[in-house]
């Protein structure tokens, strides 16, 4: 028997740590230490409802669990067989699910690049091997040709994960034909767009995929080192990769001939100090090189010249975690799988105002709606739907009638959003498109490197024209401005960074251009959201005097004596909303 | 960027040197000595900088320009509880803006200064993979989940007595 707990970067956050060791406490205290297994896992995905404590061979999944707990889950379920059931999950039908298989969560779901996160322990190379680990490798260097296993890679029709989408075996036959004495394969594990965790978990959940995948790909390219461009703010991510080259170089999978083969290749880590740019392929690669992460223009491809002017291939982390299972189960079972244009799957971190927020990965070509109404279990609080973000910063918000498009890269392009690395962000009737529009436009600003000046200076004068809006001072000949400026930064910008930084605002104003013109015409923000055009007012006949609201209120902006009506100095007030939120008796209102 | 006079020691000197050699003066380093020398010291400020353009061989501009580039660096010193803020998407849209307004106010500080006493700094950061509990908030390497304007008071009420 195994008890796994959740050891994601959420579920940790929320003491899955304390859990582990009071399941072991209490385990030793019914002598059954030796029978049960405490598993450490990576992420099981379904985040909303973390920690996570799931118990095998029977899939018992227990939900927001605490470290006091622990006795019960010994006690009742593995010493009297009983499930606990205030700890089971309840599904939004109120019905509680007993098996994890059954959960509408993880029915849609097909686990790739997650095959292995929270199942085995990412800190055991054994767990790893057992699943089929570094069979892949085996059978590469044993049975294949670097071009057989580039043909193999090909057919499975495996596109780049990081975003663009470019297909995988392409880009290695370009660094195996480049010839040279020296060769790179780097892993972009430098995951920035804000909402997004998919490569951190795979990471933290299975991080021997990733290093078989790159000796796979080292061998393929002729490279005999391997380098991993980590954020240095990924501690845990950080930590189980080096325990896992550790093990790997004990057990002979990396290092010197490998398999007994001709073959060597050794992989170290590189951090990554905190620049979105560097997810950018050449940019990524100065910034091995010690330099400012500014990219270059293409070409040279770095498979022409790259870590230090040689050969070099670079792919995302989710785009090697499938690798292995490619090699192993073969290019046509994973080309069946999505659709025609888009093999395989999607790691997707959803998240937002959806039920089940939470790490997943679905099949290519599975529908918007499907991800967010049946495996997100659809909006929270009862809310409606009002758009949803793919692609980041260089993404769009696509609506309502975009649900149905199935997932992926050129249909999400074709609607005016992009697949992006994975992030998913679900938005309801509350939240503002301009104000979304300015987030994301802040970001870029605070991002772009400075380098060209489409990116430097456009991106700032349209974060400027976006404020101007939702402060309700702008004109109606701005919002042409700002559809001028929009297309000028992306067709002049000099890397991917700046050509999709308009994205957010181009579609938002396609799909939302009634609440840009209500801002601009009316002052008026229709989510309720933009500050500036908002004003809190006491409805004298509901004011009953409680001051409530008045002790509430963290400026002191609200006065009015005791079984009075009360008043809002409106010079004072910034706009806080706790008096609406202190005030039982509705007679706080927005204007 | 303000700048902090800053007087260096001899044995802070030795330290750079240290540093410089354990990654071989090479040049290309640079990010991975400024890591470590951030690590030591708490912070970069110009004379570190320069300390360490002279051990690579540098020119102090490079230095200052790869300092400055990048947001892990930083040039004043952080407070002995640094505060940071997720203003990840997921977060964003679940009111982490009025979260940071909030500890604005209460702390009397913009994003990216410390406070007078030097026991908090405030700052953003993007995502640190915990979606499901945004708005989510760091203090050190503690997480803190669900975070609404009204908890921040007890936030910081749980480090204003600590020393």
């Amino acid at each position: 028997m195994h008890l796994l707990v959740c050891g994601g970067t959420g579920c940790r956050a929320s003491a899955s740590d304390s859990i582990a060791e009071s399941l072991k406490e209490q385990l030793h205290h019914h002598n059954m230490d030796h029978e049960v297994q405490v598993i450490l896992t990576g992420c099981f995905g379904f985040c909303e409802k973390g920690p996570i404590v799931k118990v095998l061979p029977d899939n018992t999944f227990y939900t927001e669990v605490k470290p006091e707990d622990a006795s019960d889950i010994v006690a009742e379920h593995l010493v009297k067989g009983r499930q606990v059931e205030r700890l089971l999950y309840k599904a939004p039908s109120g019905e509680q699910v007993t098996d994890s298989r059954h959960m509408d969560f993880y029915k849609k779901q097909i686990r790739i690049a997650l095959r292995n996160c929270g199942f085995i322990d990412p800190e055991n190379i054994d767990e790893y091997i057992a699943r089929d680990g570094y069979l892949a490798l085996g059978t590469v260097l044993n049975e294949m040709t670097p071009q057989q296993v580039i043909d193999q890679v090909k057919e499975s029709g495996l596109r780049g994960r990081g975003g663009g989408g470019f297909p995988a075996g392409k880009k290695w036959e370009f660094a195996y034909k480049n010839e040279s004495d020296q060769k790179y394969v780097v892993c972009n594990a430098d995951e920035g767009d804000p909402g997004a965790f998919m490569d951190r978990s795979i990471l933290e959940g299975d991080p021997h995929a990733v290093l078989e995948a790159m000796a796979i790909c080292g061998y393929a390219t002729g490279a005999d080192q391997g380098l991993i461009y980590i954020r240095a703010e990924y501690p845990l991510a950080i930590k189980r990769l080096k325990i896992a080259i550790e093990q790997a170089r004990e057990y002979g999978l990396l290092g010197q001939q490998i398999f007994d083969s001709h073959f060597n290749f050794d992989i170290q880590l590189r951090y990554g100090a905190g620049a979105f740019v560097c997810g950018e392929e050449t940019a990524l690669i100065h910034s091995m090189e010690g330099e400012r992460g500014e990219p270059t223009f293409k070409p040279p491809y770095p498979a022409q010249s790259g870590y230090l002017e040689k050969p070099t291939n670079v792919n995302n982390v989710e785009t090697y975690a499938n690798v292995p299972v490619i090699i192993n189960k073969g290019p046509g079972w994973f080309s069946k799988i999505g659709t025609q244009k888009a093999t395989g799957t999607k790691v997707f971190a959803l998240a937002g105002k959806v039920n089940n927020v939470g790490l997943i990965e679905v099949p290519m070509g599975t529908t918007l709606r499907e991800v967010i109404f049946e495996i997100g279990g659809g909006i929270k609080g009862g809310k409606k739907f009002k758009a949803v973000q793919t692609g980041g910063p260089s993404g769009g918000c696509l609506t309502e009638e975009h649900l149905d498009t199935p997932i992926d890269f050129d249909n999400l392009l074709a609607v005016g959003s992009m697949m992006g690395s994975g992030g998913m962000i679900v938005m309801d009737e509350d939240d503002c498109m301009v104000s979304v529009a300015k987030f994301f436009l802040e970001f870029t600003v605070e991002e772009s490197c400075g380098k060209c000046a489409p990116c430097r200076v456009g991106n700032k004068r349209m974060h400027e024209l976006l404020e101007r809006i939702t402060q309700g001072k702008a004109e109606k000949k701005d919002l042409q401005r700002l559809k001028n400026m929009c297309h000028v930064i992306a067709d002049t910008s000099l890397c991917g960074l700046g050509q999709t930084a308009p994205s957010p605002v181009l579609s938002t104003m396609e799909n939302f251009w009634d609440e840009y013109v209500a801002h601009v015409e009316d002052q008026r923000c229709p989510a309720g959201s933009c500050k500036e055009l908002m004003r809190y007012e006491i409805i004298p006949e509901n004011c009953v005097g409680c001051t409530a609201c008045a002790r509430k209120c963290p400026v002191g902006a609200i006065t009015g004596e005791r079984k009075q009506v009360h008043e809002i100095d409106q010079d004072k007030c910034i706009k806080c909303g706790a008096c609406l939120d202190a005030c039982k008796f509705d007679a706080v209102t927005i204007k | 960027m303000s700048s902090i006079k800053v007087k260096i020691k001899q044995q802070d000197l030795n330290k750079i040197r240290e540093i410089c050699q354990a990654h071989g003066n090479e040049p290309g380093e640079l990010i991975n000595v400024l890591q470590q020398t951030q690590e030591h010291f708490g912070y970069l400020p110009a004379e570190i900088q320069e300390a360490v353009a002279n051990e690579l061989g540098l020119p102090v501009a490079k230095v200052y320009g790869v300092v400055t580039f990048y947001s892990f660096f930083t040039m004043i010193p952080q407070g002995r509880y640094p505060i940071s803020i997720c203003t990840g998407t997921a977060c964003y849209v679940r009111g982490a803006d009025n979260v940071l307004q909030e500890f604005k106010r209460q702390l009397g500080i913009a994003v990216g200064e410390t406070s007078e006493d030097g026991k908090f700094s405030l700052n953003c950061l993007r995502c640190v993979g915990a979606c499901g509990l945004a708005p989510v908030v760091l203090v050190g390497d503690k997480t803190y989940g669900r975070v609404s304007p009204d908890g921040v008071k007890d936030i910081i009420a749980e480090y204003q007595d600590k020393e």
